[in-house]
């Protein structure tokens, strides 16, 4: 069953076109990479699935929800973590967690004890009573995916998550992934290429709003005759024309 | 629920802001006193704590405009907006949040300056209540204004706008620490046309037990209904489905 099933969505502020008819199906479960160089439509594409911006043309469901006609339903089943670190400064980490599972409907105690796990399961326990504003980028961005992992979704949308992290700090947040894998599925942004090959399933490409290629790493270094994922990027993202 | 939550959140960002507390309370203090002590060696007059304290109360609500603004302002450039718009958090949720848990802040601000004036010599009446809640129109005005502007501006912005602005206005135009109706003239009559003198009129009129006049309280109800509205605007265009 597909999670996420994208047709002719488009996207255009005034005369720009940021997303051109996208059509893309993500399986349940699966995790699925978005490349592209800056300003490829990646981010706009994660901002119209997660109901923030209305397409111009066309649709999406997720879990069978449109994102046009049942919002609400739709972000009762996703959670989102923002390119910027998106937390509340002045909060404590677990206050932050437990900010957020209250807003998605748990009870205090139920808050209470899904915040624990979280603080567990991303080893976040030493900084729970830390302001999130004094945190470091790393642990900011730890609890960012927390907070998004509270909303237990069923479908997670990762916007550059290891943006600014060091080796170690991203390598923490691949095992997070990774253990989330065939539970959420996961569309994730990044620049970093050995991320997306290590982490994904499939690769999407866009260039101009437009996709451009779709399939394993494999698949695509195949199609492009590269020896390096880089260079099939590269060669993928510069291609003029559609598909 | 969502509401209670969001504000709480709200109300513990503002208040664990030593900058809301340095200027929030610590200003408008720092003025009362010093004003107090002016009072006490000049022959005239001038800052009885009185006359004084409603206009210091009004014009202290400036900075509440400033510490919201400067919130949203920061929930926005901080993408903590986009997090909670992909929530099923409503634009409603999220204005009320804002707005209902610094009423309270204001009412605490409000009561903090008149236990500071009696402690520097202001009559304890029954008629402090009635003249703090008189002024809880032009909070709502402050705090709307703050809403509105974190909506529409950058952190940069809104410290140029709410911060030096309308704090400035506030200052000059709540008739704080001069009588606006012996300068007269065309200061005199736009004062009068905005909420800020009108609040402080207000103030001083409950807390002097004379007859309250309507006009006052309701150009500041006026106000405080135009800029909540602009500011609900405002926050669902921001909060809602583009």
């Amino acid at each position: 069953m597909n999670s996420i099933e994208i047709c002719g969505l488009t996207k255009r502020f005034g005369s720009m076109t940021a997303v051109d008819h996208l059509d893309l199906r993500v399986k349940e479960g699966e995790c699925l990479a978005l490349l592209g160089m800056n300003g490829a439509g990646k981010t706009t594409v994660i901002r119209m699935l997660s109901c923030q911006l209305c397409p111009t043309e066309g649709d999406a469901l997720i879990l069978g929800n449109s994102i046009r006609e049942t919002p609400a339903r739709v972000k009762e089943l996703v959670a989102l973590s923002p390119q910027e670190t998106a937390v509340a400064p002045n909060l404590t980490v677990r206050e932050n967690l437990e900010l957020i599972a209250g807003i998605c409907g748990a009870g205090k105690k139920e808050a209470a004890e899904q915040t624990e796990e979280l603080l567990q399961r991303l080893s976040l326990q030493e900084a729970e009573k830390k302001r999130a504003g004094k945190l470091s980028g790393g642990w900011q961005r730890r609890l960012s995916i927390a907070m998004a992992l509270i909303q237990q979704p069923k479908v997670l949308f990762l916007d550059e998550p290891t943006l600014g992290l060091d080796v170690l700090a991203r390598r923490e947040l691949w095992n997070v992934v990774k253990e989330l894998k065939g539970k959420v599925t996961i569309l994730l942004t990044t620049h970093y290429l050995e991320e997306a090959v290590a982490l994904c399933d499939r690769i999407a490409v866009m260039n101009r709003g437009r996709l451009k290629a779709l399939g394993t790493a494999e698949e695509l270094m195949e199609r492009t005759g590269c020896r390096t994922f880089e260079d099939a990027f590269a060669q993928l993202a510069a291609e003029e024309g559609k598909t | 629920m969502r509401i209670r939550i969001f504000g709480l959140r709200t109300a513990k960002e503002i208040l664990r802001d030593p900058m809301s507390l340095i200027f929030g309370l610590g200003f408008p203090l720092i003025l009362l006193g010093l004003l107090t002590l002016i009072q006490k060696n000049i022959p005239v007059s001038l800052f009885e704590a009185a006359h004084l304290t409603p206009g210091i109360t009004a014009f202290g609500l400036s900075f509440l405009c400033l510490f919201t603004a400067t919130l949203v302002a920061k929930d926005r450039s901080g993408s903590l907006i986009a997090r909670l718009r992909a929530t099923p958090m409503r634009s409603i949720d999220f204005f009320l949040g804002y707005l209902l848990p610094l009423l309270p802040v204001a009412l605490l601000q409000m009561g903090v300056t008149y236990l500071a004036a009696m402690l520097l010599g202001l009559e304890p009446t029954l008629h402090i209540l009635p003249a703090i809640l008189a002024q809880l129109p032009l909070a709502v005005f402050h705090l709307s204004c703050g809403i509105l502007c974190g909506c529409l501006m950058d952190e940069r912005q809104v410290g140029g706008i709410c911060g030096a602005l309308l704090t400035n206005l506030s200052a000059w135009l709540s008739g704080a620490w001069f009588d606006l109706k012996l300068v007269g003239g065309a200061l005199e009559r736009i004062a009068f046309l905005l909420p800020f003198a009108n609040a402080t009129e207000a103030g001083r009129e409950i807390l002097a037990g004379s007859t309250v006049s309507e006009k006052p309280l309701l150009i500041c109800c006026l106000w405080a209904f135009a800029m909540l509205i602009l500011a609900a605007i405002a926050c669902k265009r921001l909060t809602s489905v583009r």
